[in-house]
């Protein structure tokens, strides 16, 4: 019984937030169900620029609902998923996609991660390479001899210890 | 010496990565750049709100150097900013027209008869769709178009005496001076 309830209260906490994200949404119809999914998609890709770290899809603002609207008729219209972000861009600019454009201003973003793993990568291959020229640590046959001689308990014993 | 020198790299390091966060502390994300600087007004035809039998239309702002002013009756800060649109208007000859975004036509038209209407019109967008096709995302936000009718400057919140010396009047000053 403890553990019904339980299980209960964790599935109503890890289900709230889905439900919750359903239920901001106004009744929108769709003509079928991938459809729906292509608006979802869309306003899941577009920030709201009232609350800036919610999409479309999770914010509650004015303007979300819009916004939602506007994407919405959009769709209806016949519009592609590109003339719908393309004409938010020319409005609020780069700023309402969650995924930056590659562009100039923008390459630091996308390569720059790459570009820093590259100089890691040369450090490391440097400091394998460097370990690898440090003078060889094996000792020479006289070497060997010498040590020997010297770890040798002489016959007289040691008088110096 | 140069064996010492690469001890400082990490120091280096960490001066440009300190600078870099920095800089970000003193950027405001909610200021986010208009992409429409530069480029012609969006058309936009609507009635006025003073009267809603007139229209205002982006040709009444075209031909002179003109401010367009996004406002409501709901917003906290355009209460504020009101007076110092009606400063400007009494100290300033410029052209300054308000576009009501989402509001309710008589608690607008009361807001202008008792706080006083610094306006020459006011266009009424109750469904906020031209504001959408101006990419407002908050008022108060306000325009500035050239003769031409290109906007030149965004103002993202109200509007301040600072501002007003700082930035506006002396791009008003320098877009009057530019030929038709």
């Amino acid at each position: 019984m403890k553990h019904a309830v339980m299980w209960l209260l964790l599935g109503l906490l890890l289900g709230s937030p889905a439900l919750h994200a359903t239920t901001t949404l106004e009744s929108y119809h769709f003509a079928d169900h991938k459809e729906e999914q292509r608006f979802k998609d869309l306003i899941g890709q577009l920030r709201c620029l009232v609350c800036q770290n919610e999409s479309l899809a999770a914010s509650d603002a004015d303007l979300a609902h819009d916004l939602r609207q506007e994407v919405y008729e959009m769709m209806l219209a016949g519009k592609s998923n590109k003339q719908v972000t393309d004409y938010l861009v020319q409005r609020y600019g780069d700023f309402v996609l969650y995924k930056p454009p590659l562009k100039p201003s923008t390459w630091l973003i996308w390569f720059g991660p790459f570009g820093v793993l590259l100089i890691a990568l040369w450090l490391l291959l440097r400091a394998v390479r460097r370990q690898r020229n440090v003078p060889s640590t094996e000792l020479s046959d006289a070497e060997r001899k010498r040590v020997e001689e010297i770890l040798q308990p002489r016959a007289g014993g040691d008088t110096r210890s | 010496m140069t064996r010492h020198l690469r001890y400082l790299v990490p120091l280096g390091l960490f001066a440009l990565l300190a600078l870099l966060l920095m800089r970000g502390l003193s950027l405001d994300p909610k200021l986010v750049p208009s992409p429409l600087i530069g480029k012609p007004m969006p058309a936009f035809s609507l009635t006025r709100l003073e009267n809603p039998q007139a229209t205002l239309s982006d040709a009444d702002l075209k031909g002179k150097v003109s401010i367009l002013n996004v406002w409501a009756t709901w917003c906290v800060s355009c209460r504020a900013e009101h007076q110092t649109l009606l400063q400007l208007v009494k100290s300033h000859q410029v052209n300054l027209y308000g576009l009501d975004y989402k509001d309710n036509r008589d608690d607008a038209q009361r807001w202008l008869q008792l706080l006083g209407n610094p306006y020459l019109a006011n266009a009424f967008d109750e469904n906020g769709r031209v504001g959408i096709n101006w990419g407002v995302y908050g008022t108060p936000e306000t325009f500035i178009m050239d003769k031409r009718g290109i906007i030149r400057h965004k103002h993202i919140g109200p509007l301040t005496p600072e501002v007003l010396s700082s930035e506006i009047l002396p791009l008003i000053a320098k877009l009057e001076a530019e030929p038709q």
